[in-house]
């Protein structure tokens, strides 16, 4: 379970709140208007801001204090997620060392992760030659062989077309089965396709998490207003 | 980043010391220059304050006509197409890596006493004139920074949304109010500092082209006091005056935030709608055209001439370019060492010392180390190892800003990654930062040395006889009017610099990935 206390942050004009939890191995997908506070809920979580009170937990312990790469959490950015300058195997296998000196076994167990996402024979290409699809695969497959069992997306595919969207969000739903999983996104159906579970970011406060189907056939104010429905 | 708020770990020490030790030579520099000043009676006689007087004149000169020139080029340039403007625009930025005794050279052979512009003169049957003096000195700062002047005030032109261009052409409202007078008065100020600072403390064009009691430079002062005075005292008097000049105008520099730098990312097509009225398609074609002939033909005639010179060349010339190799490779590997930690340790101090010796000048800390060599061993057998190490330092501001913003930049764009991955310390600096930054790296060293290839006033101040570099060969060859052999050399210099300069800016660049 992950567990947000009484987790405020306050920067300026700017605040956030939230309290609630999410049962491990769900997807909830994280909604709301543009600068309400998404990305930012994702960067607390993942250990990039501090919060300005509350407390982080993952199953019992407090990883609050815990830096980013310490935590039991794999993010996918907005981009940049694939360092330009190594191959995509060396991408990949950032996840086992992040020194990059590997094994036999562990290229091995790079090259699989590839074939798994299906960028089988990838490996010794370069980031700039891939397609934005493949690209998202390659960073899928770090991810995968990372074994954290906290997924953040922070809109990931956003600049990939519908199909290749919802191709995305099916391998996701399909490889990732078993973990935590957040993901922000602007579009409903997003929500509907891969979540268990819907929290509305509004106002200053992140609302606790709903059942997807239920938030959509009888959404709350700022839900329906968010969605432009009366 | 809160909690990563040190993500370069242990790679962030060594920044640290060499701040330290960057700060401590400079103090100590300057504080043996201090003693030694307080220790001699009497202070600024009447020739001191002619050279003060002479260096803030020409200096200001200077800045005012590079930057006033620099105005209708850089926007001729900015709202004309024609073939070879690309070309033009990137040879703007050879002075940086032009040694400035080349430049020289090829001005006294359009400009002097028998050059191309006096043979023309006497076939009118007209007067000839002489450069030597103010006017000299002001001609040689012009060439070397109008280049920077336009590439400075191009960039604020382009920086011109060319949406903004359209609306104000559909409001029929006048450009120049509108757009182009905002923008050059908060691009000139900056332009302005940036030349006046270099000209403060430029001591080349000085002293070959200025000299005598009337067109002295306190930087000139200081070496002919070392070097012909063996007044130590009085050299660091006057040190220490070119120092609080400096320090005055390097902190309203800084405080302005004026531009230093090349003018980077000319290639975008901002400004282009140009008016099609005859006459000023004439005028910005007279203005490229002056710009282009004024900028070029020096440089052909050191290549005309240096071919003639070629086979006159002294027979140290093969040792001279090893040992100006050699101190150009030493300058660049450690102005880039210190430019590289000072830029992971990141920060205030790390800006502040990264900027410090631009407050500083080459003639000063170099009267400095003099006094501190001067009671233990003889300052020339030094002359070498102090020359690298200066212009290492000289070149250290340049190198540092182009480092720093790259640093800056791959952690604003792959540091959250890096963080996730716990990537940190040496592996951070070995499979991240070290490959994003191979084009700066290379930039950068290129850059230094070039800069210290053609360095003359440290080497002058320190050789002794038998430690020629490219640059003291050429000057000794003025010197002793054997011109067609200085041509020669300064043909080999520019060889040098520009293969330096190529080969490693080339070395970042080979399949980098963008």
């Amino acid at each position: 379970m992950l567990t947000l206390e009484n987790l405020t942050i306050e920067q300026g004009d700017f605040r956030l709140k939230a309290d609630w939890s999410v049962p491990e191995g769900s997807v909830t997908a994280i909604v709301g208007p543009s600068g309400g506070g998404k990305s930012t809920l994702l960067s607390m979580i993942g250990g990039y801001f501090s919060p300005t009170s509350g407390r982080i937990f993952w199953k019992e312990a407090d990883i609050g204090a815990l830096p980013p790469g310490k935590r039991p959490v794999s993010t996918l950015f907005q981009d940049n997620n694939l360092f330009p300058h190594l191959t995509v195997a060396q991408n990949v296998g950032l996840a086992l060392r992040p020194d990059l000196r590997l094994g036999v076994g562990e290229n091995e167990q790079v090259e699989a992760a590839l074939a798994e996402v299906g960028l089988g024979g990838f490996g010794a290409r370069k980031p700039g030659t891939l397609s934005g699809g493949q690209a998202s695969r390659a960073a899928l497959a770090r991810v995968l062989l990372q074994s954290r069992p906290l997924i953040l997306l922070d809109e990931p595919f956003s600049a990939l077309g519908p199909a290749m969207r919802r191709e995305m969000l099916e391998l996701v739903a399909e490889k990732l089965k078993g973990r935590t999983v957040l993901m922000v996104t602007h579009d409903p159906e997003d929500a509907k396709q891969i979540a268990d579970l819907l929290v509305m970011v509004d106002g200053g406060v992140a609302n606790a998490p709903v059942a997807t189907s239920k938030a959509f056939a009888r959404p709350g104010p700022a839900l329906a207003a968010y969605l432009g429905r009366k | 980043m809160a909690r990563g708020a040190q993500p370069l770990g242990r790679i962030r020490a060594p920044g640290l010391a060499v701040a330290f030790a960057i700060a401590g030579f400079l103090g100590a520099s300057v504080w043996a220059v201090a003693a030694k000043a307080a220790g001699r009676p009497g202070f600024l006689t009447a020739a001191d304050l002619a050279a003060l007087r002479f260096t803030l004149i020409q200096a200001a000169l200077s800045a005012a006509l590079s930057v006033g020139l620099a105005i209708p080029v850089a926007r001729a340039l900015a709202r004309r197409r024609f073939a070879g403007r690309g070309a033009l625009i990137t040879l703007l930025g050879a002075p940086f890596i032009l040694p400035v005794i080349v430049a020289v050279l090829g001005l006294i052979a359009v400009f002097g006493r028998s050059g191309l512009l006096n043979e023309l003169l006497a076939l009118a049957h007209l007067p000839k004139i002489s450069i030597y003096g103010l006017a000299g000195v002001v001609l040689g700062h012009v060439f070397l920074n109008l280049p920077l002047g336009i590439r400075l005030i191009l960039q604020g032109w382009q920086a011109i949304p060319s949406e903004r261009v359209r609306l104000a052409v559909e409001l029929e409202g006048s450009r120049w109010r509108l757009l182009e007078w905002p923008m050059l008065r908060s691009v000139l100020p900056g332009a302005f500092l940036a030349v006046f600072l270099i000209c403060l403390t430029s001591f080349t064009v000085a002293l070959t082209l200025g000299g005598g009691p009337k067109a002295t430079t306190l930087e000139l002062a200081i070496y002919q006091a070392v070097r012909f005075d063996f007044d130590l005292a009085k050299a660091a008097q006057l040190a220490l005056l070119q120092l609080a000049l400096g320090a005055v105008f390097a902190a309203v520099a800084y405080r302005s935030g004026a531009a230093l730098g090349m003018g980077a990312g000319l290639g975008r097509q901002g400004f282009a709608i140009a008016p099609h009225g005859r006459l000023s398609t004439a005028l910005d074609t007279f203005w490229i055209a002056l710009a282009a002939t004024f900028l070029l033909l020096p440089m052909v005639m050191v290549v005309a001439n240096g071919l003639g010179g070629l086979n006159g060349l002294p027979s140290g010339i093969g040792v001279a370019v090893l040992r100006s190799v050699l101190v150009a490779l030493a300058a660049a590997a450690l102005s880039v060492a210190l430019a590289l930690a000072l830029a992971l340790r990141g920060g205030p101090v790390a800006m502040l010392v990264g900027s410090l010796p631009l407050a500083t000048s080459a003639l000063v800390v170099g009267t400095g180390v003099f006094l501190m060599l001067h009671g233990l061993i003889n300052p020339t057998r030094a002359a070498l190892p102090v020359t690298a190490a200066l212009n290492a330092l000289v070149g250290l501001p340049f190198v540092f800003r182009g480092i720093s913003s790259a640093v800056e930049e791959t952690e604003a764009n792959y540091g959250r990654l890096a963080a996730s991955l716990g990537l940190f310390g040496w592996a951070r600096l070995r499979l991240l930062i070290l490959p994003r930054l191979r084009r700066p790296l290379g930039f950068a060293a290129g850059l230094a040395a070039a800069m210290s290839v053609g360095d003359l006033g440290v080497i002058l101040l320190f050789s002794g006889g038998d430690q020629e570099t490219l640059p003291l060969m050429m000057y000794r060859l003025m010197g002793a009017y054997r011109m067609e052999a200085a041509a020669g050399v300064a043909l080999v210099l520019v060889v040098v610099s520009l293969s330096l300069f190529w080969l490693f800016d080339r070395g970042g660049r080979a399949d980098a990935d963008a």
